[in-house]
């Protein structure tokens, strides 16, 4: 992550990004440094409301716990990057969302890497997109060597609410060790009519029943956050902007 | 209360209702038979103003109000409610915040006061019980995992809810067992079977009638009403056939 040039389009981490934007937070402060000691515990909810680049580098002690809530809302170029690093045991959970319209773009861009044996991994990413915007999920999960029964999920879906927006998704593998479960789904798609139909039917404006089903489509990502009611909020008011 | 004059609707560019005429009072109950591909269904989604069901000619008034006109949710307001045949699953929206949502947009739209959450569970408690559907059900997203059975009560329970004036059921005794057609029977009338109210039934089967007595029969044919009558020609239809009356 300590890239020191502006990356450009040719870089595959930012090959969807501003690169306008990013050139004009240029140079990037250093990417902020967590370390959760063996045994540890950390939780964190970040709402990237603004317009920020931010870069997370997350370092798993053996048996450490993580759990991190992802709301990318803001600004027209939004980042968020984790570089996660697990030791034997640990576990890193990401329950994240991206909800971007007009000409946002918005990326969610991680690497978590299974350094030593036993440790797990979920990612749950969901983005909704309206208008010409841009959301991205670059996600790469490397297992080295000797991480054997690495247990790693990323779980990738985007709804796309006019066909002039854009959703990217790369769930990666890199696997050095024989003995792992790596799953990793993607899907894109748009509201489903029928349920739109019947929604309206019972009284529901378009555009309630919109926001309906899309609150649904991404509620789940914030099960279990500290602040899951506030996180729920924000996207809700972020949505109702949408539809 | 529903006049509908000389409709013709097409779905993919193709004529499915063809000149259908039908006049529905307050207070009264219709049935609407007929074979397979009649337009039965086209008929009920048609008058819920579903998009894809494109009306080519005639006209349908709901209280005087061109019903063609509105929008499915307006529809819904102005009193329509449509029992569909296949009740739409829906993952992570729970049955009670949609019905919620749902009866206090009607609400909204008749200028009247939204309906507390606690005054909300009250009316949905009494008319799941109605229909001896467990309150649980209606907490749980909206007819996922639901049986077949399940599906159709729980239309007979947002009915119940949302009290319309007109309720047009499509094929809601399909899929039923004996028991539970008699429950979903007795609901209807005992929502519907008022004096200000009335109730379009579409049905294959004669068996649902026993249950909610229509005052009138119709038998729908190649897009068309062919024939009317009283509770008698469902009878006959079902001891005759549809191919002996319709011809």
């Amino acid at each position: 992550m300590s890239t020191h040039a502006l990356p450009s389009r040719r870089d595959e981490a930012w090959r969807y990004s501003d690169i306008d934007a990013v050139a004009a937070a240029w140079p990037l402060p250093a990417p902020e440094s967590i370390i959760v000691p063996a045994g540890g515990d950390f939780r964190r909810a970040i709402v990237q409301g603004a317009g920020d680049i931010r870069q997370i580098e997350l370092v798993l002690g053996k048996g450490a716990t993580a759990s991190l809530h992802v709301l990318n809302i803001g600004g027209t170029y939004g980042r968020i990057e984790l570089a996660v690093t697990l030791h034997e045991g640990a576990d890193f959970q990401l329950g994240a969302a991206q909800i971007g319209g007009g000409e946002q773009n918005l990326e969610i861009v991680t690497t978590v890497t299974h350094a030593e044996p036993g440790a797990t991994s979920r990612q749950v990413v969901r983005s909704v997109l309206g208008g010409q915007a841009t959301g991205t999920y670059l996600g790469k999960v490397a297992v080295v060597r000797d991480a054997q029964q690495t247990d790693s999920e990323q779980d990738v879906k985007a709804m796309l609410l006019d066909r002039s927006a854009t959703a990217n998704a790369k769930p990666e593998l890199e696997i050095f060790a024989d003995d792992v479960k790596c799953a990793h789904g993607c899907a894109i798609g748009e509201l489903d009519a029928m349920a739109l139909y019947y929604l309206q039917s019972r009284g529901l404006p378009p555009a309630e029943a919109k926001k309906l089903l899309l609150q649904a489509f991404v509620a789940g990502v914030f099960d279990g956050a500290e602040d899951e009611e506030h996180l729920q909020a924000l996207a809700l008011a972020k949505l109702g902007e949408l539809v | 209360m529903l006049k509908i004059e000389n409709l013709h609707a097409a779905v993919a560019d193709k004529p499915i209702l063809k000149g259908l005429s039908l006049a529905i009072n307050a207070g009264e109950i219709h049935a609407i038979m007929g074979p397979n591909g009649a337009g039965k269904s086209t008929l009920s989604y048609v008058l819920g103003g579903r998009p894809g069901y494109e009306v080519t000619d005639g006209l349908a008034t709901f209280d005087g109000q061109d019903l063609l006109d509105m929008d499915p949710h307006e529809r819904a307001a102005a009193g329509l409610f449509l029992g569909f045949q296949y009740p739409v699953e829906i993952p992570g929206v729970s049955n009670v915040q949609f019905l919620r949502e749902s009866l206090n947009a009607q609400r909204k739209a008749r200028g009247e006061e939204p309906l507390s959450g606690g005054d909300f569970l009250k009316l949905a408690r009494e008319k799941a019980g109605l229909l001896k559907l467990d309150m649980d059900m209606l907490k749980r997203p909206v007819n996922v995992g639901f049986s077949g059975g399940e599906k159709k009560r729980n239309e007979m329970v947002q009915m119940g809810i949302l009290d319309p004036k007109l309720a047009i059921l499509d094929e809601t005794d399909s899929g039923l067992d004996i028991d539970a057609l008699r429950v979903v029977g007795d609901g209807i009338n005992s929502i519907m079977r008022r004096p200000d109210k009335a109730v379009l039934l579409i049905t294959h089967y004669q068996r649902l009638l026993d249950y909610v007595q229509p005052d009138f029969v119709h038998v729908l044919a190649a897009g068309r009403i062919v024939k009317s009558g009283g509770p008698e020609l469902a009878l006959e239809l079902e001891r005759e056939g549809y191919a002996e009356i319709a011809a």
